[in-house]
């Protein structure tokens, strides 16, 4: 049986695999946005005490290889009390990750922004959300996307190391294939080109948002 | 029933993190050295060669930038001695992943330091009758160092912290450490609430001693 002839056969058992894989990065990703953003937020317009442990956190998580996170969080977290099954820790892990870096691209993003518009939205009256929502976010956004798309990346990245706490993601399903075919270089390609597709066809998608969102000069 | 902590068995074998870290230092510093070489050689032929040399390191960069690091980590331990005759310990297999990896982060670090080096600079390397290579090894390359600088250092700490990913391989670097620890005293929460901090503190030191040395070498 040549090698292809292998891949082809082995095909229809990674498809689980890679949804697991999807549906944590998707998951952690989607986490991650909302989290970072409000946290990231904080960190321009918090008050002290709000900002001074975002602060912290943010650069603790920072710290901290993603897969010592995912361990302290499937290990640690049960003695803290936080009941959860491997896949609800692994997805937590991998949500602080990049919330973590969602932070801190907000941050950048927000500052990005010329005072004088938050200035100016003030003087015509807005309240501070509508300041947020209809004069700084949509200047930051312009900042805020080619950082964030290397972010998703990276999530998706990442998310082939919750295979090594037992989930059987695109990662562990390979490994399962190799295990049965003993043939593990074609799978291992095959398994590269997948994860390449997913992120390559993420960094395409960036650029065409990257060209709808050019509009705002700064 | 609540949980009994108990750190004492962690202190006892603390030799195995105590060494771990030393290990992944070293890992770190070994694909450090590694990564920097290959990324300006290629960052260099880049900004000078010709289209099919840059068509080719960005297609490097892309696919390597693209793929999670532990697939790479497995497809050159297992994959490659599968089909070509070569054998390698998991040290070696996992410095020159790393290497490899970090090479086409180092590649964009570094061709975006060449790029900013301002166009001056090299005029007036011609104007006093320095050669190409001269101007390279004289003016470009110091400028574009003393440039790049600051997110040299926050790659650098970067790949200290994915060494963690040796462990895979047995590499007995820090997470391998826990992870013994966790398999021969089930004491696997105080283990990460004691290696947790060991990698932190550590990468901030690093990023600390990186960020002395940018000032000193500031423009300013």
């Amino acid at each position: 049986m040549t090698g292809l002839e292998t891949v082809l056969r082995a095909l229809p058992s990674l498809w689980g695999g890679l949804a697991v894989t999807l549906e944590a990065s998707a998951l952690s990703v989607a986490f991650a946005l909302i989290g970072g953003v409000l946290l990231g937020t904080a960190l321009v317009f918090g008050p002290w005490p709000l900002r001074l442990p975002i602060r912290g956190l943010v650069d603790l998580i920072r710290g901290i290889p993603v897969l010592v996170l995912i361990f302290f969080v499937y290990y640690v977290g049960p003695a803290a009390g936080l009941r959860l099954g491997n896949f609800a820790a692994a997805i937590l892990a991998l949500s602080l990750f990049s919330a973590s870096q969602v932070a801190e691209i907000t941050r950048g993003a927000i500052s990005s922004v010329h005072h004088g518009q938050m200035e100016a939205a003030r003087a015509i009256g807005l309240t501070f959300p509508q300041r947020l929502i209809w004069v700084i976010f949509p200047q930051a956004t312009r900042r805020f996307l080619p950082p964030w798309i290397n972010s998703v990346t990276d999530t998706v990245k990442g998310s082939a190391l919750i295979s090594l706490v037992g989930i059987v993601d695109l990662m562990l399903s390979i490994q399962q294939v190799i295990g049965r075919t003993y043939d593990p270089m074609p799978f291992y390609i095959l398994g590269a080109l997948i994860y390449l597709a997913i992120n390559y066809s993420l960094s395409s998608a960036s650029r065409h948002l990257e060209a709808r969102f050019a509009y705002v000069a700064t | 029933m609540p949980y009994h902590f108990n750190f004492g068995l962690i202190w006892r074998h603390f030799d195995r993190l105590g060494w771990g870290l030393a290990l992944s230092l070293e890992l770190s510093v070994l694909a450090a050295a590694i990564g920097t070489v290959l990324g300006l050689a290629m960052a260099i032929a880049h900004v000078s060669g010709g289209r099919a040399v840059r068509t080719a390191i960005g297609a490097y960069v892309e696919c390597i930038r693209n793929i999670p690091l532990l697939l790479l980590v497995y497809l050159v331990f297992y994959g490659i001695p599968s089909v070509v005759n070569l054998q390698y310990s998991a040290m070696t297999s996992f410095i020159v992943t790393l290497s490899v990896y970090y090479a086409a982060y180092l590649v964009e670090v570094f061709r975006a330091g060449l790029l900013a080096v301002s166009r001056g600079l090299t005029d007036a390397g011609k104007a006093i009758g320095l050669t190409a290579w001269q101007r390279l090894l004289y003016v470009r390359l110091p400028v574009m160092f003393r440039i790049v600088l600051p997110s040299l250092s926050n790659t650098f700490v970067s790949l200290f912290k994915d060494t963690s990913v040796a462990s895979v391989l047995a590499v007995p670097e820090l997470t391998y450490g826990a992870q013994w620890i966790n398999n021969n005293t089930f004491r696997v929460i105080e283990v990460y609430m004691i290696v947790t901090p060991m990698y932190v503190a550590t990468g901030y030191a690093i990023l600390f001693l990186l960020r002395q040395f940018e000032r000193r070498l500031a423009i300013r």
